[in-house]
């Protein structure tokens, strides 16, 4: 088999217990403890619960799932939370593909201090805008509404989203731009069909935080609703029934809260390595 | 890059500003106005000046809610950097473990901020809640909503459970970044762990550092849902951050000046203390170029 | 300092290599002299990289050894090698002064601060970094980066090899040339072996005493620059070097004589090629000339174009739709009504499958 020379050298083999291991499985382990908790007892009855202490259900239940699939009042807040979240990010890309392609390759009139506005408005405590735009939102006739969420929720994510894509912007060198033109593209088609797919894990990394951002966001989100787009971390926030905390109930609700999450992590799981070291750092 | 000079540009930016300005600027001058006047009741206001201003300014619950806030903020970042750090380091570089690290660590990131609040305030519980039971059972004397210590560090441990994974995730890419001659070449030069840390890794990880610094210190400053959701700013005021004291003061109370001249001075202090932040930083890496 | 024997080495990146192809590296048995200068020359992907890294240990080769001054350090780490590394680009540390970057190694070392300083003051000097010292290594110009690089490897006594991994590549073309009359001018101060990889033949042929010229993870030829000029031993060694490269005719051979295309021209020698390789006549631009009157066993060519390079000429000439160059001395003239071309039989070489064919006796 072996037509040439001689013997191959073979490499040492390498230990899985490093230094390296042990401190990651420990962190691992501190992250995914409580998480498992709480999937613990959204697996138990609310009997269980209180009565006995185990490490895993003894008895084993999806009703507390069933719940929350069957009843509207739970099941309605993931809708309209998805609803606002998708809307929000959709929004908030959209008008900051220009305005970043205008920071990136522009100067104009204000810039600098434009950029740092943008960037000032991440930085604003929600709760000094939890009055204000429950006001503002419901003389307008956004109070209670999905839009109105998405738009709140603008005020930190179009900024945060301008800055991602800048840096990735900036990556991208001018020349590209120019020889589309020279070739005869017009802008239209020069950005979607090349300059886009060239920024494609920035518009992922920008899309995961906005998604991230949006999702977990409560104050606003509750401030701004009350029936028809209540998303469901208000719901959680009411679980006590007559009969008391409903523990299981609310723990299964937390756990598919984590599941849309959990999901779009999966699925950008090569961008966010890739996107990080690329972008803005 | 070279950049032109084009004044059109402003009508790319401009559904961005339209919008922030929408989402900012208004609410933010509905405060400014509520800020200075004072109110008969019945939607009748009138100017108060800077009577507001004064009031909190001066007040000892401000003052509270301010001195709890920086302590809070700065044991965080105390915990969160190095920690942050030293699980960069310790990450592997490629290969399915590399997926596997990165997608676990995400997943406290993503949860809604009350389900972090809502799996902490379980999990504390001495009769239904791992850590709270454990803690029973080797006798020690834990009750968040009873013992100000004991809310504290409850609180504490769930924000660096919540946000340590963004601090690792930033140092990692920027560890990433660091091209492989580097190790080689410190390997070459006979340089120890520790020297190739303080001399290649920490200077190349100065850009996210102080990305994950500024955000940390931001959005700490800023908390509001998770320490709400377990302690509700209990025991008595012991957890009372300057969010919800706000919130407590302006959906709560309802009381429009004093609320708005507290958001005021809240929105001032962050930015003030970001841009010294940024500031300092920036001029460290000037004096060295 | 020491003498480095590459035995039996060879490298596959693959886990079971069955085929020459499966290979980066083919098999190369070769002692490399102590402190000599050695440049490693091929185009891309050619196996100089991997050679490299076998070298500094980066890599652990999956065949053979690698032995210094006789001892084994094939299995070695980089950092137990003794040897010093220039990469493509500069590597400094950004937070030390240009003294601290090199006084770091022999701090490293646990030397005396007084032996250091000794030691770094002559290097600042032989590189022209002494003015330099006391500022921060990360404000500095790309060639000064270069030269602290260089400069922490022979800061160390007891260093074996320099290796320079295509240093110059981040630097301005007019600095180029200035660094490598230093890198030049250090190796024949401190005779201490260095090897440097590249693909610019110019970089090669004036830093080295022995190039060793690498195609498709072949060593093709191991020789000084002029021996790789005047006696290729490999089609591909004419054509990377020279300015422009050899010419190559398709040609066949009868005894001595050579026919191209109809025309004969006589052979010093009588060559034995094996039947079915494919022949090459091969004949570099110097050694060609061009005449308007014909002689004996010279080529009718049509002229394309005439380039005026300033130190002489070239001649892109056409025979038989191949393309032949010429390089015409400045002191000679020539023109488009130049159309016969001899060629100096004392300079042809005939190659078989790319390989030289080495002279029998004449006959």
């Amino acid at each position: 088999m072996n037509a040439t020379i001689a013997t191959p050298n073979t490499a040492p083999k390498r230990s899985f217990i490093t230094r390296q291991g042990v401190v990651m499985t420990l962190y691992l382990l501190f992250l995914l403890l409580p998480i498992y908790w709480l999937l613990n007892m959204s697996l138990k009855t609310n009997e269980e619960i209180l009565s006995t202490f185990s490490l895993w259900p003894r008895d084993f239940t999806l009703e507390n799932y069933k719940t929350i699939f069957t009843d509207p009042s739970w099941y309605s807040g993931y809708i309209n939370s998805i609803i606002y979240v998708v809307m929000n990010t959709v929004i908030s890309i959209t008008v900051a593909l220009p305005a970043a392609y205008a920071f990136s390759r522009y100067r104009f009139l204000g810039d600098t201090h434009l950029f740092f506005w943008l960037l000032t408005n991440r930085m604003a405590p929600p709760a000094v805008f939890a009055l204000p735009f429950f006001q503002l939102y419901s003389s307008v006739g956004l109070f209670d509404t999905h839009l109105g969420v998405a738009l709140a929720h603008c005020l930190f994510n179009v900024p945060l989203a301008v800055w991602i894509l800048e840096g990735f912007m900036s990556g991208v060198p001018k020349e590209i731009d120019e020889t589309a033109y020279i070739d005869g593209y017009s802008f239209g088609r020069f950005f979607t069909r090349i300059f886009m797919p060239l920024i494609a894990s920035g518009i992922g990394v920008t899309a995961f935080f906005c998604f991230m951002f949006s999702w977990v966001e409560l104050l606003l989100a509750r401030t701004l609703t009350s029936v028809a787009a209540k998303p469901i971390a208000a719901t959680m926030t009411r679980t006590v029934s007559a009969s008391g905390m409903d523990w299981g109930v609310l723990a299964a609700a937390g756990i598919l809260t984590i599941i849309p999450g959990a999901l779009v992590i999966w699925f950008v799981r090569n961008y966010i390595a890739k996107g990080f070291a690329l972008g803005r750092v | 890059m070279n950049k032109t000079w084009n004044n059109k540009a402003w009508w790319m930016v401009l559904p961005v500003v339209l919008l922030v300005a929408f989402s900012a600027v208004i609410p933010l001058m509905t405060v400014v106005n509520y800020s200075v006047q004072d109110t008969f009741g019945n939607n009748q206001f009138f100017w108060a000046g800077l009577q507001w201003f004064e009031e909190i300014v001066n007040s000892e619950r401000f003052h509270d809610a301010l001195g709890r806030q920086f302590l809070f903020s700065a044991i965080i970042l105390a915990i969160e950097i190095p920690l942050g750090i030293f699980v960069a380091m310790n990450m592997p570089n490629k290969g399915w473990t590399a997926s596997l690290c990165l997608v676990l660590m995400s997943l406290p990131l993503l949860i809604p901020w009350n389900v972090v609040g809502t799996i902490w305030q379980i999990f504390g519980r001495v009769d239904i809640g791992l850590l709270g039971a454990t803690a029973e059972k080797l006798g020690i004397d834990y009750n968040y909503t009873r013992d100000i210590g004991d809310a504290w560090f409850t609180v504490v441990i769930m924000d660096v459970w919540h946000w340590t994974s963004l601090v690792a995730l930033l140092c990692y890419a920027g560890l990433q970044s660091i091209p492989q001659a580097y190790y080689q070449a410190a390997r070459i030069d006979g340089a120890s762990k520790w020297a190739i840390f303080r001399y290649i890794q920490l200077p190349k990880m100065r850009g996210v550092l102080l990305i994950a610094v500024l955000l940390r210190f931001m959005d700490s400053f800023m908390i509001y849902t998770e320490p709400f959701v377990v302690t509700g700013g209990g025991p008595g005021n012991a957890t009372t951050f300057l969010s919800i004291d706000l919130v407590k003061m302006a959906i709560g109370q309802f009381d429009l000046g004093p609320a708005a001249a507290f958001s005021l001075v809240y929105f001032l202090i962050i930015l003030l203390l970001s841009w010294v932040f940024y500031t300092v930083m920036t001029n460290l890496d000037k004096q060295e170029r | 300092m020491a003498e480095i024997y590459l035995k039996k080495l060879a490298h596959s990146y693959l886990p079971n290599p069955q085929k020459p192809e499966d290979y980066a590296l083919k098999e190369i048995d070769q002692v490399w002299e102590d402190g000599k200068a050695y440049a490693l020359l091929g185009s891309s992907g050619c196996g100089k990289s991997t050679l490299l890294n076998i070298i500094s240990g980066l890599l652990t080769p999956s065949q053979g050894q690698v032995l210094f001054d006789g001892k084994d350090v094939t299995h070695l780490p980089t950092e137990q090698r003794q040897i010093a590394q220039v990469f493509q680009f500069p590597v400094v540390y950004d937070t030390m002064t240009v003294y601290d970057n090199l006084a770091f190694p022999l701090r490293n070392r646990k030397q005396d601060e007084a032996t250091i300083k000794a030691r770094v003051t002559e290097i600042a000097g032989m590189l022209e970094l002494s003015a330099d010292l006391k500022k921060k290594a990360r404000g500095l110009t790309a060639d000064a980066k270069q030269k602290i690089s260089l400069g922490r490897g022979l800061v160390r006594q007891d260093v074996a090899a320099i290796l320079f991994d295509e240093p110059l590549t981040v630097i301005d073309p007019h600095l180029k040339w200035l660094l490598r009359m230093q890198l030049k001018e250090l190796h024949q101060r401190l005779n201490r072996t260095m090897i440097y990889v590249t693909h610019d033949q110019t970089e090669a042929l004036t830093f080295a005493d022995q190039v060793v010229v690498m195609y498709d993870g072949y060593v093709v030829q191991i020789g000084t620059p002029q021996e790789l000029f005047e006696r290729p031993e490999h089609t591909f060694v004419g054509y990377f070097i020279g300015s422009p490269g050899m010419n190559l005719l398709p040609v066949k051979l009868d005894g001595s004589i050579a026919h191209i295309d109809g025309t004969s021209i006589p052979l010093n020698t009588d060559y034995q090629p094996k039947s079915g390789a494919k022949l090459e006549l091969g004949i570099r631009p110097e050694f060609t000339q061009l005449s308007p009157t014909a002689s004996a066993n010279s080529l009718p060519v049509t002229i394309k174009r005439i380039e005026d390079i300033g130190r002489h000429k070239i001649a892109r000439a056409e025979y038989q739709g191949k393309e032949i160059n010429v390089v015409v001395p400045e002191d000679q003239s020539v023109s488009k009504d130049y159309k016969y071309l001899t060629l100096d039989p004392n300079n042809i070489h005939v190659y078989a499958d790319g390989w030289r064919l080495k002279q029998e006796a004449a006959a």
